[in-house]
């Protein structure tokens, strides 16, 4: 497995959308700092960008890679060698190499801004964390979406579709029904339904940093302990860790199951 | 005002040092208690009290005195009931260390109270273990000045405020630090008060508390991590400049509370990091102006019934919500102000954005209703219709707006 996802990763390194990947977070990073020239009102315009685009250019990515590189797929089946292997190396691969360009695209102009002399180190760091949860996450996503459909029309289809669901779509249907119960207890309710999407999952761990103070504001026990105290932050990166491991062992099931 | 007390001050100081004489208790002084240092003492007589435990209370000082402490000797109450009470004018209390004042629900025993006196000075005095500190009842002219009080105050229904005000007029209250009380400073029907450089923090109620009084100033003081900052109520005429708010987290957790005020000036002050900046509610004619909000959950929350208040020059710097507003209706002006949300543009580059800003947005009014949608703040899909909101006031005051917003921050 090891081999496969090096092979993967160099392969990736040495093809041009991870280095289009990589400046495209750079450009991104100077542009801001540059506008704002203020780290901590970048790290709230950063945050916005990691919610929205990393998941987008990750369920993307995935999957073109996954079809891309079939022919060298049923190479590798060929041989003798696990089929887990196969396709996990391949998965790590693309993600790591992904990893990769954000924390360097995004740290390298932050840190020649300045930033292990800023308070925002923490922030910071913590939009790197989710962003590289997200990555994980929908580049496995997408992965299983490949491995699903043979058609390759409908499995970007299906993982564009993925992703509006999770950043968009997910979020109306849920604020339209917390308008509509609004006269039941709702705490409950609203902090099971931002565990279950990973993109607003990171973002209620981004918000621990930055709006704690609006987020005490609501008159509620379960909202005051889950936001009030560490509860909060442990909950959310243990569900993003269910969030990526539950999908690799899908994708490992399938892999083993699937014909070619 | 200043002058004059201070002349009085000196006054006290020269007429002490002329013909006063001075009076030593210790333990192995011939006066060994306070109270009998008193009774001894003459009109204009220094007490020096050296370092011991004296175990006193309802100590009576009806005569114009000086009671010095050396080396801060400590007065225990043994929390018997109050421990000393001024009847007289002109007494001056400086460097004492006064621990356990009883507890009652039905009288208000105080470590130092001020009974229809005039030209006190109380200063470099240690409050612990209290349930009021210094209470000013009735009296003018006096000045309370770098006090420590440290109380351990758990619920509200059985602790006493730090330094009350009750019926008094034309008092300093300076460089005390206050912390662990109910009410850090409380002011009820006190006119012409001056409050400066206090640190009021840890209090469960309010760092500092106006009721029914007017025409009083308060600059440079620090409010932090109290139930609310400071809360301004029934009162008119009040100057608050050059304070800071800070971190008051909760609930129902503001870093000021207007309530039926009138006539205000808030200037130059910073609110950082509070669940809600300045809460107003029934506040006419205030002026707003040179203020920082800083990373608050709400910078500034209207509740209604507040007309013709004016917000000029301040900085309102990532705020979750900038303002928030209950109602449709709006007489309230924002002028040249500098929000960091503004994304508008300075083509003829004189400073002033070209688009105006609406600083209340639709997501503040879901809250308001619905508040559990709080966990919704930031997403892509609140960002959507915050921005058709923007381009088409629905329910938001549509004549909310910053027609100048700065394109920089002012300093």
């Amino acid at each position: 497995m090891l081999k496969i996802l090096k092979y993967s990763f160099y392969d990736l390194m040495r093809s041009r959308w991870s280095y289009v990947y990589f400046l495209f977070y750079l450009a991104l990073g100077f542009v801001l700092l540059f506008l704002n020239n203020d780290l901590s009102k970048a790290v709230i315009t950063l945050m916005n960008v990691i919610i929205v685009l990393v998941p987008l250019i990750s369920t993307i990515f995935g999957v073109m890679y996954f079809y891309n590189s079939r022919e060298f797929t049923e190479l590798l089946l060929a041989q003798p060698l696990k089929r887990t292997s196969i396709f996990l190396g391949q998965y790590f691969g693309v993600a790591s190499s992904l990893t990769l360009s954000l924390i360097l695209g995004l740290g390298i102009p932050f840190v020649l801004y300045g930033l292990f002399r800023s308070e925002a180190i923490w922030d910071f760091s913590l939009l790197l964390i989710t962003g590289a949860f997200l990555t994980l996450i929908f580049t496995v996503l997408a992965f299983i979406i490949a491995l699903a459909n043979e058609n390759r029309i409908k499995g970007f289809g299906y993982a564009v579709l993925l992703w509006l669901f999770l950043a968009v779509i997910y979020d109306g249907l849920f604020l339209l029904s917390l308008i509509l119960f609004e006269e039941y207890p709702l705490d409950n309710y609203s902090l099971v339904a931002i565990t279950l999407n990973p993109i607003d999952l990171s973002r209620t761990l981004i918000l621990l940093k930055l709006d704690i103070s609006a987020l005490l504001g609501y008159t509620g026990a379960v909202f005051k302990s889950y936001f009030g105290t560490r509860m909060g932050l442990f909950i959310s990166i243990g569900m993003l860790l269910l969030w990526t491991i539950l999908p690799i062992w899908r994708l490992a099931y399938m892999s083993k199951r699937k014909d070619f | 005002m200043g002058r004059f007390q201070l002349l009085w001050v000196l006054l006290l100081f020269v007429g002490t040092s002329l013909w006063g004489k001075t009076i030593e208790v210790c333990a192995s002084c011939e006066v060994k208690s306070i109270t009998k240092g008193v009774v001894l003492a003459a009109d204009y007589d220094t007490l020096l009290i050296k370092k011991g435990t004296y175990k006193e209370f309802n100590i009576l000082i009806d005569k114009p005195l000086t009671l010095l402490g050396e080396n801060y000797p400590i007065i225990d109450g043994e929390e018997q009931g109050e421990i000393i009470r001024i009847v007289s004018d002109n007494v001056t209390l400086d460097g004492l260390f006064i621990i356990n004042v009883g507890t009652s629900y039905t009288s208000d025993y105080a470590a130092i109270r001020v009974v229809r006196s005039k030209n006190f000075l109380i200063q470099n005095v240690v409050l612990e273990k209290l349930f009021f500190g210094i209470y000013l009842e009735k009296s003018n002219h006096g000045k309370v000045y770098h006090n420590k009080i440290i109380g351990d105050a758990v619920d509200e229904y059985n602790s006493g405020n730090g330094i009350q005000l009750w019926y008094s007029h034309n008092i300093e209250v300076d460089h005390n630090i206050v912390q662990g009380v109910r009410d850090g400073i409380y002011l009820e029907f006190s006119d012409h008060i001056t409050i400066n450089n206090n640190e009021s923090t840890n209090n469960l109620r309010y760092g500092l508390h106006f009721m029914f009084s007017n025409d009083d100033v308060y600059t440079n003081n620090t409010f932090e991590r109290n139930g609310a900052g400071v809360a301004v109520m029934f009162s008119k005429r009040i100057k608050m400049v050059g304070n800071t708010f800070r971190q008051n987290w909760g609930t129902a957790a503001f870093g000021m509370l207007l309530k039926e005020i009138n006539d205000a000036e808030i200037v130059g002050n910073t609110f950082e990091e509070n669940t809600i900046g300045i809460n107003i509610e029934g506040s006419n004619r205030i002026v707003y102006k040179n203020n920082n909000f800083v990373n608050n959950g709400w910078a500034v929350k209207v509740l209604g019934a507040c007309y013709t208040n004016s917000f000029i020059n301040n900085n309102f710097l990532y705020n979750s919500f900038d303002i928030s507003y209950n109602s449709k209706l709006n007489d309230n002006k924002f002028e040249k102000n500098y929000w960091s949300n503004y994304t508008g543009y300075d083509l003829d580059k004189d400073g002033i954005g070209d688009v105006p800003y609406r600083p209340v947005k639709l997501f503040s009014y879901i809250v308001n209703r619905t508040p559990e949608t709080i966990v919704l703040l930031r997403s892509l899909f609140m960002d959507i219709i915050d921005f058709s909101e923007k381009v088409s006031p629905v329910f938001t005051p549509d004549d909310l707006l910053d027609d100048m917003p700065l394109m920089k921050r002012t300093r």
